[in-house]
């Protein structure tokens, strides 16, 4: 297959301005089947911002998105439930598809949330409330899947789980997965394309393309670029005592 | 059958209930109780021009109030007030143009107080057929757009994101909730009638875990409402709608019971 036909979803030199004010400008970035893109950036970069942009909740954007799919899965980075909706764990599941109720339980029990499912949304906690939405996102079965910050507030062997069960869904579905994420530990594992974003593209490539580049460095300190250089396993450069990397 | 004045009454009020049940959820859900009020008060107008250019009520009220949910949209992206500004700058105005208008039309005798809360002996057999037809396309096109508009008002983004077209759903329900206070105006009155949709909604809140529960019990609170109200309209000689939303405000006490019983339950 071309590469042409396997790309999900594509951002052309995209940005969304609001109030005069640039979020995020130039991205150009593409997901594609059974592939992770993630991306990383400091607070404020853009991360959530080029998230919407891909899905297209932002409409009025600069550049341009192109969507080859209409079958989305989206955990969000905040969501607030109120009070006024009684609302159950399965009516939540049921939100923008209707789906089988084995799907339901297969789903929930992937995530460690079975137990949950007659409870009440505004009655879970923080890290439960996380499982319920990526529950909830992989259980339609997406071909592009969009994480913002998906295992925030969850447990720290739970993190690690769902990190791996995302990479599983990844290659069992074949979806493409637009993921943005904290841990560079997990990020650099699990995927295969990294964009670092302050405001604009800052670069991208490959974990370890990203690890050697200098504006990463810059932006997250010596010490996040030895992490990744952990997973790397090449061994193409050495690390000088001042955490400089070396080309072999 | 439907000779008599309250038979047919009965069945106006029924057949308003079964709509403002589901309708009522929306508004309590997205907090637009203070929305159906200010359509409401623009009714009066309606009723004024139904009179001058001789249309029929439920008509001429939904223009006049889809006209208005309009108005209030423009002024929302042209001005900087805060959205229960505009809402009231909207409902009084619309209303007091309206009474305005009534006096300007003398050679019309107004019964103001059945505009206000409501008549059951002006509903007439074209009524029933307006509220019945009327609020089976009302049902029919909230089913057809339950699905966007119940995800975007749990989350505007996650519907957005997966494809559901949340703005079209959010359009299409201004207009319907327009069309129930055409065709409820009459039986409830203008004043009463965001009465009728809030009050069984909250009442069933206080009694269900899930979207449908609610909706369910919405629906049996305002038919209950309604035959309990017209009954006791009939035997205390009192208007139409405000026995109506009394009937409801005792379902609505009555359902704090079961509130009181589940937080001794989780102590």
């Amino acid at each position: 297959m071309s590469r042409e036909n396997n790309t999900l979803v594509k951002l052309n030199n995209a940005g969304f301005k609001q109030n005069g004010k640039w979020l995020v400008e130039g991205v150009t970035l593409a997901v594609e089947k059974g592939k992770i893109v993630t991306l990383i950036g400091p607070n404020g970069s853009g991360k959530s911002t080029t998230a919407k942009i891909a899905l297209g909740i932002y409409k009025n954007i600069e550049g341009s998105v192109e969507k080859y799919t209409n079958k989305v899965g989206y955990v969000p980075q905040k969501i607030s439930i109120d009070w006024t909706l009684p609302i159950r764990v399965q009516d939540f599941m049921l939100l923008t598809e209707n789906i089988k109720e084995e799907k339901i339980d297969e789903a929930l029990s992937l995530t460690g949330v079975i137990h949950l499912k007659n409870k009440s949304l505004g009655n879970l906690s923080g890290g439960e409330f996380q499982r319920v939405l990526i529950a909830r996102a992989i259980c339609k079965k997406p071909e592009l899947l969009v994480l913002d910050e998906p295992v925030q507030g969850v447990d720290y062997t739970g993190e690690i789980a769902l990190y791996e069960l995302i990479k599983k869904i990844s290659d069992s579905l074949h979806c493409g997965i637009l993921l943005i994420s904290h841990d560079l530990h997990t990020v650099m594992t699990a995927t295969d394309y990294v964009v670092c974003l302050n405001g604009h593209v800052c670069c991208s490539g490959s974990p370890m393309d990203v690890a050697r580049n200098n504006e990463y460095k810059t932006l997250f300190g010596e010490q996040a670029s030895k992490i990744l250089s952990v997973y790397e396993h090449k061994h193409d450069h050495v690390h000088s005592d001042e955490g400089e990397i070396k080309k072999n | 059958m439907f000779d008599d004045f309250f038979i047919r009454a009965l069945v106006a009020g029924l057949g308003i209930a079964l709509v403002t049940g589901p309708l009522g959820c929306f508004v309590v859900w997205r907090r637009l109780s203070y929305f159906g009020d200010t359509l409401a008060h623009s009714a009066l107008l309606g009723v004024t021009m139904a009179y001058t250019l001789e249309l029929n009520i439920a008509l001429s009220v939904f223009i006049i109030s889809s006209l208005i949910a309009l108005i209030l949209i423009q002024l929302q992206k042209k001005t900087n007030l805060p959205g229960d500004a505009l809402l009231g700058l909207l409902a009084h105005s619309s209303l007091a143009v309206g009474l305005v208008v009534i006096g300007f039309l003398t050679f019309i005798r107004f019964d103001i107080m059945g505009l206000l809360f409501g008549d059951i002996l002006a509903v007439t057999t074209d009524d029933l057929l307006i509220i019945w037809t009327g609020g089976a396309v009302i049902l029919l096109v909230l089913k057809l757009i339950w699905k966007p508009l119940f995800a975007s008002t749990v989350n505007y983004e996650l519907a957005e994101a997966e494809g559901l077209n949340p703005d079209r759903a959010k359009a299409i329900f201004t207009i319907l909730m327009a069309a129930v206070i055409a065709i409820s105006i009459k039986m409830v009155g203008l004043l009463l009638i965001t009465g009728m949709l809030i009050i069984p909604a909250a009442m069933a809140r206080n009694i269900s875990d899930s979207p449908i529960k609610m909706v369910i019990y919405s629906i049996i609170g305002g038919l209950l409402s309604v035959v309990l109200g017209l009954f006791s309209s009939l035997e205390f000689n009192t208007s139409s709608g405000p026995s109506i939303i009394v009937a409801a405000l005792i379902l609505f006490i009555l359902s704090l019971l079961n509130i009181k019983q589940s937080i001794k339950l989780k102590n």
